[in-house]
């Protein structure tokens, strides 16, 4: 009976120090476990503050919780306001022209969307096999010890700041392309149409490399907490049928896990959209549609970092926040989807704690 | 067949790994030149001029980082507690929803709408404004995985602390949270870590300065966004500082996540993941 009292005494004077007086009410309990009726009076006699003090901890975390939303709000709203003029002017030709000319106030943001769209599904191609391969392989092939160091090296790559991807994209990446891998794509998938011109090393090409590789960490980890969901026993199934190994990642695993797998694609696809200093460093800012993936493009968050700064009437600031607001609108669907797709397969708990 | 599969997944595992030691490899090679005694003491030469250092970039990267922990902290953490004690129903989730939302908002965007509501209303670029856009970027990840840790404390430890007669926001402040302090702790520093590479918000907030500067109202340098500059400079020296500065930055970050995860494997850190 002591030991039981005793033990919220030992939590409470540890970590929080002296800071309330309903410690002391719990504490005289605790020092003298005879005399309880004083204490229960005592505490009786603090429901009052309490309900009180219970009250304002609970305003202070609920206001915490709505400020997560008014920020969220805000955003939204500064984008509408500030976009206004704009939106007046263009209506939805803003989409659909691909004119962008500052100096005569006619705005058009198709190249950008196209570039955004464009260099994101590069980025994808090139990056879901590595990663899904790299998520089978640590959570299902690898041996146990080198698991835990395989997933901080994945998460180490998703550590580096974008702004070093883009000076690495620049003197290592670009360089390389333009001497090694865009003379090879051209000569032998040039008849495509989709490696031609001049190469300049700096393009959507980069571009999308750069993001593949940005993009490779968020899908490899959520893959494989969606994998590590998939119940043991789905594995055993298949290998009592005399799979093989090969066979029980593809029929167990991959088959189980697919709507979480679509859903770390998405969520990768979000990323790639909205990933703005490595790609403007490398992709080359220029506002035109071109077949061939050695041109320069440019994406709606590169337009935004490129010439905000350097905006100077209201109509081209106008332009460019609209550029953020197209920005915002198909980032929160991608990211909706997303998430929906990976609630439908951990049923909206943290995948880890299933596993 | 299976040799086949097992061969590809094998030699994608190779291809993932081989970035992050190219990256890694790259900026060492050529950033550790550069690294002098000077490059932390002094500010940036004029073009031209060789020498020179980033310590108002290292310093304002600081101060824009402790302005972002005041706002990020207690609004995760904050947001974190309501979510996991409070949260368990459809206001809980909306807000849940909101947090990812708020994830995935791209960085740039963050800083377009700092713009607005700041410098325009300050008339200027300033520190408070890059220390805002980036604490607001904090906040989801410290919300969510604030929640995470909060929900691995056992049921019964609540319960326990309510039936001898604690209130709740003792038992949650006294009991709940110092037990998974540990986690909050982990997913604050992993956080920072997160935003302090970031450059896109701060483009258009902090703006980034040659000079020193110490006060919140005046436009300041970072380190992301010097590398920048740098970076497309057309000038060799400004390059060889670009790469310094990039390696001072990784080595700070990684360092950070390292540490983090080091500590939370050895069980220094418990209930972190």
């Amino acid at each position: 009976m002591r030991a039981q009292i005793k033990l919220p005494v030992k939590q409470d004077s540890a970590p929080a120090g002296a800071e309330s007086p309903s410690s002391n009410g719990t504490g005289a309990a605790a020092d003298k476990p005879l005399s309880l009726v004083p204490a229960a009076f005592k505490i009786k006699f603090q429901t009052k503050n309490n309900a009180f003090a219970d009250g304002t901890f609970r305003t202070l975390v609920i206001l915490c919780a709505l400020s997560v939303m008014v920020i969220v709000g805000l955003i939204a709203f500064e984008l509408v306001r500030q976009s206004h003029l704009s939106m007046a002017k263009f209506g939805f030709k803003f989409l659909s022209t691909s004119i962008w000319d500052p100096v005569a106030e006619n705005f058009g943001a198709l190249p950008a969307i196209y570039g955004t769209l464009v260099s994101s599904l590069l980025a994808l191609v090139l990056a879901v096999p590595l990663s899904l391969g790299t998520a089978l392989f640590i959570t299902e092939i690898c041996p146990r010890r080198l698991r835990g160091i395989l997933s901080l090296l994945v998460e180490l790559l998703a550590a580096i700041p974008s702004v070093i991807y883009g000076l690495w994209g620049i003197f290592f990446l670009a360089p390389l392309l333009r001497t090694e891998g865009q003379p090879f794509l051209a000569r032998y998938f040039g008849w495509t149409g989709l490696f031609e011109g001049p190469k300049y090393g700096i393009g959507m090409l980069a571009a999308g490399i750069i993001l593949a590789i940005m993009i490779l960490p968020i899908i490899t980890s959520i893959s494989r907490e969606v994998m590590l969901a998939v119940p043991r026993q789905q594995r055993e199934a298949a290998l009592a049928l005399g799979a093989t190994r090969w066979e029980v990642l593809r029929i167990a695993v991959l088959r189980n896990a697919r709507a979480g797998i679509f859903g770390a694609i998405i969520l990768g696809l979000g990323r790639a959209i909205g990933e703005t200093m490595a790609v403007t460093m490398v992709i080359g800012n220029r506002p035109e549609i071109a077949r061939s993936l050695f041109a320069p493009g440019y994406t709606l968050a590169s337009m935004i970092a490129n010439e905000f700064s350097e905006a100077t009437s209201d109509m081209h600031l106008s332009a460019l926040v609209e550029v953020g607001l197209v920005l915002f609108a198909i980032t929160l669907i991608v990211n909706a989807i997303a998430q929906f797709m990976i609630w439908s397969i951990t049923r909206g708990m943290p995948a880890r704690n299933i596993a | 067949m299976n040799f086949l599969g097992i061969g590809a997944i094998v030699g994608a595992t190779l291809v993932v790994l081989m970035p992050l030691f190219l990256i890694m490899g790259t900026v060492i090679y050529r950033g550790i030149g550069s690294i002098t005694w000077a490059f932390f003491t002094r500010i940036p030469q004029p073009v031209g001029e060789t020498g020179g250092g980033m310590a108002n970039a290292i310093v304002g990267t600081a101060m824009i980082m402790g302005v972002a922990a005041l706002i990020g902290i207690p609004l995760g953490v904050g947001s974190g507690i309501y979510l996991a004690e409070y949260g368990r129903n459809a206001s809980g989730n909306i807000v849940r929803f909101t947090a990812d939302v708020l994830n995935g908002i791209p960085s740039i965007v963050i800083g377009i709408t700092v713009y607005a509501l700041v410098v325009l209303i300050q008339h200027h670029f300033s520190l408070l404004a890059g220390g805002i856009a980036l604490g607001i970027m904090m906040i989801p990840t410290v919300c969510r995985t604030t929640e995470e840790v909060l929900l691995m404390v056992p049921q019964s430890v609540r319960e326990a602390a309510l039936g001898l007669g604690i209130p709740q926001w003792r038992t949650t402040l006294s009991v709940v949270v110092p037990s998974a302090a540990s986690g909050i702790i982990t997913s604050i520093m992993l956080a920072c870590a997160r935003v302090a590479g970031e450059t896109a918000p701060l483009l258009f907030t902090a703006f980034g300065n040659q000079f020193w500067n110490l006060k919140l109202n005046q436009p300041t340098a970072a380190l992301p966004l010097q590398i920048f500059a740098y970076a497309i400079s057309p000038y060799e020296e400004w390059h060889r500082m670009a790469w310094a500065g990039a390696l001072v930055l990784i080595l700070s970050i990684m360092a950070t996540v390292i540490l983090v995860r080091f500590a939370t494997s050895r069980g220094m850190l418990k209930g972190a993941h």
